[in-house]
């Protein structure tokens, strides 16, 4: 069944203030669209259950990209093709850039957008181990209030997250204190355009003199959402990095991940990638040092 | 469906504006129609064709304020004010864009339903990209989905227009001056 337009409401209130007076109006309501390349999927196959909509694309406020000296605040609504053009997003978070540039083709990049992609909340979304690997806050934004949380306590659920029904996701904050750090980010997917991960995992160490004194791994699609492989990273911090350190970080991610078996791959199939990418990192880890 | 009838139903939908090939438009549709279905259904803009209607396949690409945009995913509301090129804007008082010429000649097209989404990628991509690479080509045509003919022969027109653009001019019957006076629709 094709969708019809006339059985959805869009509605344009303009400014940032105007979206939240809706949703603070009416909490629960109303379903904020910015690029389109989610609900504009389900609208097409007749499957879009909301029925009212405000939009959010145009709005400057939501798109900005704004550095400090302690972070990049990227506006909810910045999209991935933003992101790629972004001079300190390419210096210092190449990862981001890189899964940018993975994400769709260059007709979902120049719509879809970063918020979008977390509230969208799909295990395997493509943004989300790179926010996790560069320890990322999500900053909220309501009538009512601003408020921070981690990324990686933002989901909390399959499909859920920690946003409150009029609170919109406002800016994501990357920490500037990477540039020191190795980092790693590998998709598996069938192509590399337009193809959803069966696995990927990002990455960011710090080691010296060969103890690990800093680890973040965020992995995706080995879970009901994005999550950090904490036990994995337990296993692994302040160690020495030995080949026993590197099983036991791999008997750790294995006890610790829960792929599924669905139409993109299978449970088993994940498990073994999954523990092969970790494998690849703490090797290149040990070959390189941290220092990028 | 008669002329007045269309008008009591229209009036129910708010008015929306852009532009379409230089040409200012105003539609009354439900504000969540995709901008697709407004340009084939309400301006009679045919050339850009619906392949999986789910963003995946590019057949519907059009440029929407110097963007490439899947048009089956923009509810027309969201192309309030903006600038949009589709495929019938690319020839130029009759004359094809050398794109299009490019792929007629290099047997760029067959059955022809991915086409119209070909040359927006690709008009796109050398609107900021004048002398591509191989891989920039692939990338930038990564989203277009062709069913015939193997993607090498479009790849191949694109690189053909891109060179013939700068070093081949007085041989194309498509010369610099065209490119500059298409400039309006890049």
């Amino acid at each position: 069944m094709r969708g019809n337009a006339e059985m959805h409401e869009l509605v344009a209130p303009g400014s940032l203030d105007a979206v939240l007076d809706l949703l603070a109006a009416e909490p629960g309501q109303w379903t904020p669209i910015a690029g389109g390349t989610e609900l504009m999927v389900a609208f097409s196959a007749g499957r879009l259950n909301a029925h009212k909509l405000v939009n959010l694309w145009g709005i400057p406020d939501l798109r900005a990209i704004e550095v400090t000296p302690q972070s990049v605040a990227i506006g909810a609504a910045a999209t991935f093709l933003d992101l790629r053009k972004h001079a300190v997003v390419n210096a210092e978070f190449p990862l981001l850039a890189r899964a940018a540039s993975w994400i769709g083709s260059v007709a979902n990049q120049s719509r879809a957008t970063l918020g979008g992609n977390l509230v969208n909340g799909s295990p395997a979304a493509d943004s989300s181990p790179v926010l996790l690997a560069y320890d990322a806050e999500i900053e909220t934004i309501s009538v009512r209030d601003r408020r921070k949380v981690p990324y990686s306590e933002f989901h909390t659920g399959y499909k859920r997250n920690v946003l409150a029904a009029d609170e919109l996701l406002y800016a994501i904050h990357l920490p500037r204190r990477f540039a020191c750090h190795r980092q790693y980010l590998r998709k598996v997917g069938t192509r590399r355009a337009m193809a959803i991960a069966k696995v990927a995992l990002g990455a960011s160490a710090l080691l010296e003199q060969g103890v690990i004194r800093e680890i973040r791994l965020g992995a995706a699609s080995v879970a009901p959402y994005p999550t950090r492989l904490k036990q994995t990273e337990a296993a692994l911090l302040g160690q020495a990095l030995t080949r026993e350190t590197v099983l036991a970080a791999r008997r750790a991610l294995l006890a610790e991940v829960q792929p599924i078996d669905d139409i993109r791959s299978t449970a088993e199939y994940r498990r073994r990638v999954a523990v092969n990418l970790l494998e690849e990192f703490l090797l290149e880890l040990r070959r390189e040092g941290s220092r990028p | 469906m008669n002329a007045n009838g269309n008008a009591r139903k229209d009036a129910h939908w708010p008015a929306i504006r852009f532009t379409v090939n230089g040409e200012s438009r105003t539609v009354n549709v439900p504000p969540m129609k995709r901008l697709l279905d407004v340009l084939r259904e309400d301006l009679h803009l045919t050339g850009t064709k619906e392949g999986c209607g789910e963003g995946e396949c590019g057949s519907c690409s059009v440029r929407m304020n110097d963007e490439l945009v899947n048009s089956c995913l923009v509810p027309v509301l969201q192309a309030e004010g903006a600038e949009i090129q589709t495929v019938e804007g690319l020839a130029l008082d009759g004359e094809l864009h050398p794109l299009q010429e490019a792929f007629l000649r290099n047997g760029g097209a067959q059955c022809g339903i991915c086409t119209p989404g070909m040359l927006m990628a690709a008009a796109q991509l050398l609107a900021h990209s004048p002398h591509p690479s191989e891989a920039e080509i692939r990338e930038a045509l990564a989203g277009n989905l062709c069913r015939c003919t193997g993607f090498v022969r479009i790849f191949a027109s694109i690189a053909s227009a891109a060179g013939a653009s700068e070093s081949e001019p007085a041989q194309e019957p498509i010369g610099q001056s065209d490119l500059e006076r298409t400039q309006h629709a890049r």
